[in-house]
């Protein structure tokens, strides 16, 4: 899978659980909650969503690598190799 | 029968839980002992022999709290619309006009707009303008949602703070009434949560009432498979070696690794001897009294135009059990036609809230009952009169609900609403597997139950777990 798909997949989910949010325009370099409303309670949801959709498991250890689009593509990409 | 969870109670946090749980295909089932859900923001009818048909009324709700603005990001009512994946618009909100606290010849109001409140503290305390600020500030800055506070006194926190006893009294008077399970004081960490929810935020009611959120909680579960279970009272809490493992219900063993009770702590170490042998979380005694009313018409704007009133004839505002069976010194007196979008023609409702004492209404015998629930609806109707002065509107209808009433339908020990003074915080418990959600956990008022339902689920359910 290409980053430009795991990249996707992330921000699907972004829009799926923040429904509200403009997704459109993200800076992959700044970190998501800068840039949207998320908390702690969102990124659960990314996490759970990785899981339900695409049996991706992400350990509670390792939430801090999805702080920006960037790190998400660079962490969760092997995960979908 | 085994599940990944049981969640025990379907109140506000127990569907919420529920909610979350399913949402991510755990096999959960939500046991409840009651016929409906809603536990202690339920709805009952009543028939009405003169004038035949029947009148649906809301248990506890005067007014849902934390109410924001379509599209507000950050807060407690927009992460639970989030969490739930719920839509501003199902919940139909309808805001307050304004409500106020009434102390013998002053009054405070304020509103869905904080500045309100603020205009009014400036213009009756000026010498406490920088005080209420800093509180103000304090209040803002307090992360009450870390789940490993303690204990700290309101009272001793705001004396470091205001200096006038009265602005302190009043203040603090509607945090208690809609939410501590202390007497006369609260935990500092609940009253910002309070402070919060209804002075930066406010009230509103969703258009049908109480029934409008359970439905929709309910759907939600019904579209995610979830299971609920009616009539299905808990006997027991299975443990094995520190650990729940499962419940009896009704002679039926059903297993699950993670049990969420919404019941009450108290109430749930009653179910589980071995949770009841390392803690004893104690009842708290603040119960309540509601007398609700129904006139042929409705109050008009120039008769009353607020929405809930909080009245105290007393610069002290005393929290805390009657003395005798009720105490008429203070109220809240709630005027849903108040609401915005309510329609001006119709009949007219009105709530009055009453502190009470639970033993003496237990040890009335039957035939004083009735009669001491008359003396009840008689001063609440002469301080709805008081309040909306002018108003002859005919009463149609009146029912009112004591201590044993809540006790009957809610099962908390001594008809308490706010639950145990002892909070879980984490809602962790000494067994493993078991952890308190709702009302104990600490988290206040129905927009706080869904996200401690949320919150636990997330923590205890979802999170770590295996899947």
């Amino acid at each position: 899978m290409t980053s430009a798909n795991v990249r996707q997949i992330v921000i699907d989910i972004i829009s799926d659980i923040a429904p509200d949010e403009d997704v459109t325009n993200l800076d992959d370099k700044v970190s998501l909650r800068e840039q949207l409303d998320l908390d702690s309670m969102d990124f659960l949801d990314i996490v759970m969503e990785l899981r339900k959709r695409h049996k991706v498991e992400v350990p509670q250890e390792d939430y801090p690598k999805l702080a920006t689009l960037e790190s998400c593509v660079v962490y969760l990409s092997p995960k979908f190799a | 029968m085994s599940y990944d969870a049981i969640v025990i109670g379907a109140g506000m946090s127990g569907l919420a839980a529920g909610i979350r749980l399913a949402m991510f295909d755990k096999k959960v089932v939500i046991l409840e002992k009651h016929s409906i859900p809603g536990g202690l923001n339920s709805y009952y009818q009543r028939r009405n022999f003169q004038k035949g048909g029947v009148r649906q009324f809301d248990v506890g709700l005067h007014a849902l709290t934390n109410f924001i603005k379509k599209g507000e990001k950050g807060k407690p009512f927009s992460k639970l619309l989030k969490q739930l994946r719920l839509s501003y618009d199902d919940f139909k909100l309808c805001p307050q006009t304004y409500s106020k606290i009434v102390f013998p010849n002053i009054e405070l109001k304020f509103s869905n707009d904080f500045e309100l409140l603020c205009s009014e503290v400036v213009e009756k305390f000026p010498k406490e303008k920088d005080h209420f600020f800093n509180l103000v500030e304090k209040v803002k800055s307090f992360n009450e949602l870390d789940l490993g506070l303690g204990y700290q006194s309101s009272r001793e926190v705001l004396k470091t703070l205001i200096s006038d006893d009265l602005l302190i009294e009043m203040l603090i008077c509607p945090l208690l009434i809609y939410g501590s399970a202390w007497e006369d004081d609260m935990d500092f960490a609940q009253f910002v949560i309070m402070f919060k929810s209804l002075y930066f935020e406010g009230f509103s009611r969703p258009q049908g009432g109480v029934r409008t959120i359970i439905s929709l909680l309910m759907k939600k579960l019904e579209e995610l498979g979830a299971e609920v279970r009616f009539k299905a009272s808990v006997n027991s809490i299975i443990t094995r070696d520190g650990r729940a493992v499962g419940v009896d219900v009704g002679g039926e063993e059903i297993l699950a690794p993670v049990i969420l009770s919404s019941i009450g702590y108290p109430e749930t170490c009653r179910l589980t001897p071995e949770l009841a042998d390392k803690v004893s979380p104690r009842v708290g005694a603040m119960t309540f009294l509601e007398s609700i009313f129904v006139f042929d018409k409705k109050i008009l704007p120039a008769q009353n135009d607020s929405t809930i009133i909080f009245y105290n004839n007393n610069k002290k505002y005393n929290y805390r059990p009657a003395i005798n069976y009720f105490d008429e010194s203070s109220a809240v007196v709630c005027f849903p036609d108040n609401y915005e979008m309510n329609q001006s023609q119709g009949e007219g409702t009105v709530r009055v809230t009453y502190m009470a004492n639970y033993q003496q209404w237990r040890d009335l015998e039957r035939n004083h009952y009735e009669d001491k629930k008359e003396l009840v609806g008689q001063s609440a109707l002469n301080l709805v009169k008081k309040l909306s002065p002018g108003f002859e509107g005919e009463l149609l209808f009146k029912d009112i609900f004591s201590p044993l009433t809540i006790e009957r339908y809610t099962w908390h020990l001594n008809g308490t609403v706010y639950g145990s003074i002892d909070k879980t915080r984490d809602g962790s418990t000494p067994i493993s597997g078991l952890y308190i959600i709702g009302t104990d956990q600490g988290f206040l008022g129905i927009v706080g139950s869904i996200l401690s339902g949320i919150s636990l689920a997330n923590l205890h359910g979802l999170m770590g777990a295996e899947g």
